[in-house]
């Protein structure tokens, strides 16, 4: 089984070299930590910026450089600032490779939910409905199952949808999968020391078996 | 073509209970912290304010807050906002919750004098609900409009007195979008220089745009996640 940082580590391996990169909130941001050395990828943060960097030293924070966590960061060589109209002006058309982002829930036929829950105070879909709508492709980080045990690869959502038919693969402590076009999760590959059976017990929606499943490299 | 004010007093000069605001910003980061503290002076009440987010408890729009002068949100993200939520669930307060990318662009097709535009954000989800939608190619697009703001406020780095504008580094997000939209368009800056000064080549936002424009002063640009590394 995987810790969040194991699910960071697999994800980076599907980070490819000339990519650019949306990396939502939580773990996804984690990924930045594991891309290997010598790809060349650039981060896309959606309040303006190509080229994240890493955290500032202390007593290097500038408030006027944050990321869309609203966390202080630095620039890169080669880095660029624009305004949000042109931010998700790039994301609609296309021109940033992969998005990788948490969720709640997802659907067998790849619709997510990650934004509300009826009875809590909404805080908002901040830039994920825009990223979702428009992505080529979309990985979700998550967990298997919820806090309650009840699994979040469902047949249907049952929370609020923040987008349709648009994840292409999970990571998540148990297993990567991917959402087939014509629906359903193929199962894909194993976390180290976790069974399929444990896989199958966890994933209430259609989970795909084909051959034998091998287990992950990280 | 001299739009310089006195002060932020001044600059918001005309705005009045119920209006419309944009305001500039993404966080705390670029919020046109003068501005709001001349609202706050004036006690300009039943606002609906147009703003990426909602500030915190005891800063930027937040404090707007907390002395009841706002009637209604329209933002994509209004987390970390205890009074916020006291108002929200009291029914003091109304939100509008829209995307992110649908907020920035409704502002832009305002300056760019579009009545609406069509953004697949939020197919097939409830903010769908009740919208015109269209087919382009094999996707499904929502019809959003333009936005109607009566006085927007922004904050930049540099200014001259023809109102052109140049943002740092990603405080400009929301501004520029913002200053286009408004029927008046107040900017304050960090730095006010003679025209002339700004290389036309750099200037982000040209002051066709601009109305009015004044030299801000203590500035706090406080940070809301402060995250550091260490030295080895």
């Amino acid at each position: 089984m995987l810790d969040k940082n194991g699910i960071a580590k697999r994800i980076a391996k599907e980070v490819k070299d000339g990519y650019y990169v949306n990396l939502g909130i939580g773990i996804p941001t984690l990924v930045a930590n594991y891309i290997p050395e010598g790809l060349n990828v650039v981060l896309q943060s959606e309040n303006g910026l190509l080229g994240i960097g890493p955290f500032p030293f202390e007593g290097e924070e500038d408030a006027d450089l944050i990321n869309a966590g609203k966390q202080t960061i630095t620039t890169l060589p080669g880095s660029a600032f624009f305004d949000s109209a042109m931010s998700f002006g790039m994301i609609r058309a296309g021109k940033v490779d992969l998005t990788i982002l948490g969720a709640m829930e997802v659907s067998e036929n790849g619709d997510i939910a990650n934004w509300k829950i009826p009875g809590k105070m909404v805080k908002g879909m901040g830039g994920a409905m825009d990223l979702v709508a428009s992505a080529k492709n979309i990985i979700v980080a998550m967990q298997h199952v919820n806090k309650a045990g009840e699994s979040k690869l469902l047949p249907t959502c049952s929370l609020p949808l923040t987008g349709i038919k648009c994840v292409k693969k999970i990571v998540t402590e148990l297993a990567v999968l991917s959402v087939l076009p014509e629906g359903g999760f193929q199962l894909l590959e194993r976390a180290p020391g976790v069974s399929v059976d444990q896989i199958k017990s966890a994933t209430a929606g259609k989970l795909i078996i084909e051959g034998e499943i091998p287990e992950m490299t990280i | 073509m001299n739009k310089t004010v006195d002060s932020p007093d001044a600059a918001i000069a005309g705005i009045s209970d119920n209006m419309v605001l944009g305001l500039g910003g993404f966080g705390l980061c670029g919020i046109p912290e003068n501005s709001i503290s001349a609202l706050i002076r004036s006690g300009v009440k039943g606002l609906t304010c147009i703003s990426n987010n909602a500030g915190v408890d005891d800063f930027g729009i937040g404090l707007m807050l907390q002395s009841k002068q706002v009637k209604k949100m329209i933002s994509s993200y209004v987390g970390e906002n205890a009074e916020f939520e006291r108002q929200l669930l009291s029914g003091e307060l109304e939100v509008d919750l829209i995307p992110q990318g649908t907020l920035a662009t409704r502002l832009m097709a305002a300056g760019y004098g579009m009545p609406a535009i069509f953004t697949p954000a939020g197919v097939g989800t409830e903010i769908a609900k009740g919208k015109e939608s269209r087919i382009f190619g094999e996707k499904e697009y929502l019809l959003e409009y333009a936005f109607d703001i009566d006085y927007s406020i922004v904050k930049a780095w540099k200014g001259d007195e023809y109102g052109n504008l140049i943002f740092r580094k990603t405080s400009r997000n929301f501004n520029p979008l913002i200053a286009m939209a408004g029927k008046i368009t107040i900017a304050e800056v960090e730095e006010m220089v003679p025209a002339g000064e700004l290389d036309p080549d750099h200037i982000h936002l040209p002051g066709i745009y601009v109305h009015r424009i004044f030299q801000g002063s203590n500035y706090e640009k406080r940070i809301e996640q402060r995250t550091v590394r260490q030295r080895n």
